[in-house]
């Protein structure tokens, strides 16, 4: 019998507590949002999908060093190395596959010449696997540039050499 | 009729959503009673303990997160101290303190995403909305951080990705605020419910000496009321200078973990207000030329950070020869990490002790003679992950 007192008493006393949690919720604002039509601003450090920076006189950074390529834990940087007509190396192709990618950040960690960051763009899926492979014509930003910079630079300067004689 | 069994074999999984993944659990039944109940494992085998093996030290770190991807950081820290024991280095103490602060973050993460689904698992559909929307809260903590909301890679060997940003006592701060105010929804819709208590007290009883015998860990064997922690038994990344206490439950059932994992998220919640107001000033790496890689700012202007900034990145460091087992206290355990070097740049054998799989095999001991509807419950209870049981 007082088992079924106590049973009856918690049905009636202590429930309807939790009840008046879940209902307080009908009157608070919603926590999600419309995503496709609002979008959460991301952190400045996210590690999105990745971009070539360039010097402000339009320059690439990239110096084909491949010390992205050795950092990367799943092997997905793929690059050729060329000269232009002053000595200096570039990259004459750089691939990245996304679809190995792990978005580690490791390749911007590891870019001494501060050339390879992740940007906040997240949006990448499409039915086609080709368009995975990220080119160089793909990741270096516009220039002159049309958005601000994802990431801050150190080094903005360029520093300038010599040409060498050939 | 001869050919009539008395039991029935179930398989319940590895599609069950009550598994958390891809758990099968054979069971036999004699009507609802379970008279034998058997996990099966390797449904997500990815073998991270063999990638390690093939990677550069600084680059197994990411395998780790792979792991318990619901508390990544805490695996990157169990690595990390691991191969820092190895090479013996000391670690600044502001970096120990972010450690202990974003290791209380995860265990308050893994926690939530547990009370969520074990909630869901016994029917409490809105305690996992409410369990998610404050995890968000964390999620964005560890963006600012680490820059990824999941696989997060932020702890290194010899410190931080990163310096911490600026606003990251502001942001626990308010991770806190926002936990709190959770905490209060999440006791009033499950302490005292009546149907909570009704599924999950007596549930999955095991006593002290079966969960050591088991050689169980975490809230599962301090639920049993085995006082063992990490945290204070074997203190790393100087917890002993954090007051908090460990919860332990009486019973060993259902009711007690649920309650000790309650307990824990207020504990952890301390410990992180504890650290982040006595949060010391100094380098986010340690200075060890050759092995920690230096800061980004040291490599564009000085000729031999650079030097060392290649060599790390291209060839590694190379260890003594030996043997290292580092062991911390994760949300659902303890997380070993024992690394066999020989000598070269890449580890020789990297063994997880993971705690999912260990607290796992209690599983047969808590279901078999009880009824079949609380396997559901056992199951939860135990808080497996199974990225990390099968890794």
């Amino acid at each position: 019998m007082n088992e079924i007192v106590r049973a009856i008493g918690n049905v009636f006393l202590k429930m309807p507590k939790g009840f008046v949690v879940t209902l307080r919720h009908f009157f608070k604002k919603p926590v999600t949002i419309e995503y496709p039509k609002k979008k959460k601003p991301m952190a400045p450090r996210y590690k999105g999908r990745h971009y070539l920076e360039r010097y402000d006189d339009g320059t690439e950074r990239c110096v084909c060093c491949g010390l992205c390529a050795a950092a990367c834990p799943s092997d997905c940087i793929y690059m050729e190395p060329e000269e232009n007509e002053k000595g200096e190396r570039f990259a004459k192709v750089y691939e990245i596959n996304q679809i190995r990618c792990i978005y580690c950040g490791f390749c911007e960690e590891a870019c001494p010449e501060e050339a390879i960051f992740l940007g906040h763009e997240y949006e990448f899926s499409s039915p086609d696997l080709n368009s995975f492979i990220m080119t160089k014509d793909k990741m270096l930003v516009a220039h002159p540039r049309k958005e601000n910079p994802f990431k801050k630079l150190i080094r903005k300067a360029r520093k300038v050499y010599g040409t060498v004689d050939k | 009729m001869s050919n009539v069994s008395k039991t029935v074999t179930l398989n319940m999984g590895p599609q069950h959503p009550s598994t958390h993944g891809v758990l099968r659990v054979v069971l036999e039944l004699d009507g609802e009673t379970v008279v034998k109940a058997e996990p099966v494992l390797g449904y997500l085998h990815t073998g991270i303990e063999k990638t390690m093996e093939d990677k550069l030290y600084y680059k197994a770190i990411p395998c780790t997160d792979r792991m318990d991807y619901l508390a990544p950081m805490s695996n990157n820290l169990g690595f990390c101290l691991a191969v820092e024991k190895l090479m013996e280095i000391d670690i600044p103490e502001k970096v120990q303190w972010v450690r202990v602060c974003l290791a209380e973050l995860t265990r308050i993460n893994s926690h939530l995403v547990w009370l969520g689904t074990h909630a869901l698992d016994l029917g409490a559909m809105s305690m996992l909305l409410y369990a998610f929307r404050d995890r968000e809260s964390i999620m964005d903590m560890y963006e600012a951080v680490g820059g990824q909301r999941m696989m997060t890679t932020y702890i290194r060997i010899g410190g931080l990705a990163q310096d911490i940003p600026k606003d990251f006592d502001k942001g626990i701060r308010k991770v806190i605020k926002t936990i709190k105010a959770g905490l209060v929804d999440y006791e009033t819709l499950l302490t005292n419910n009546e149907i909570f208590i009704n599924r999950t007290k007596g549930v999955g009883v095991l006593s002290a000496e079966e969960a050591i015998n088991l050689s169980l860990s975490g809230p599962l064997l301090r639920g049993s009321g085995v006082n063992q922690d990490l945290r204070k038994a074997n203190p790393y990344s100087s917890y002993e200078k954090f007051d908090f206490e460990v919860p332990l439950g009486k019973n060993g059932d259902a009711y007690d973990r649920y309650l000790i994992r309650i307990e824990e998220i207020k504990q952890s919640m301390r410990i992180m207000e504890q650290a982040l107001d006595g949060m010391p000033e100094g380098p986010y790496r340690a200075h060890v030329p050759g092995i920690v890689l230096p800061p980004k700012e040291d490599i564009l202007y000085k000729m031999e950070s650079m030097i060392f900034h290649f060599k790390i990145i291209t060839e590694g460091f190379k260890t003594p020869v030996g043997a290292v087992y580092q062991a911390i206290e994760s949300g659902k355990g303890e997380i070993g990490f024992f690394i066999s070097a020989d000598g070269t740049n890449k580890p020789h054998r990297v063994r997880v002790r993971p705690p999912s799989f260990i607290n796992l095999a209690a599983l047969p001991k808590m279901c078999e003679g009880n009824m079949f509807a609380d396997v559901v419950c056992a199951i939860g209870s135990i808080d497996i992950v199974l990225g990390e049981v099968d890794r």
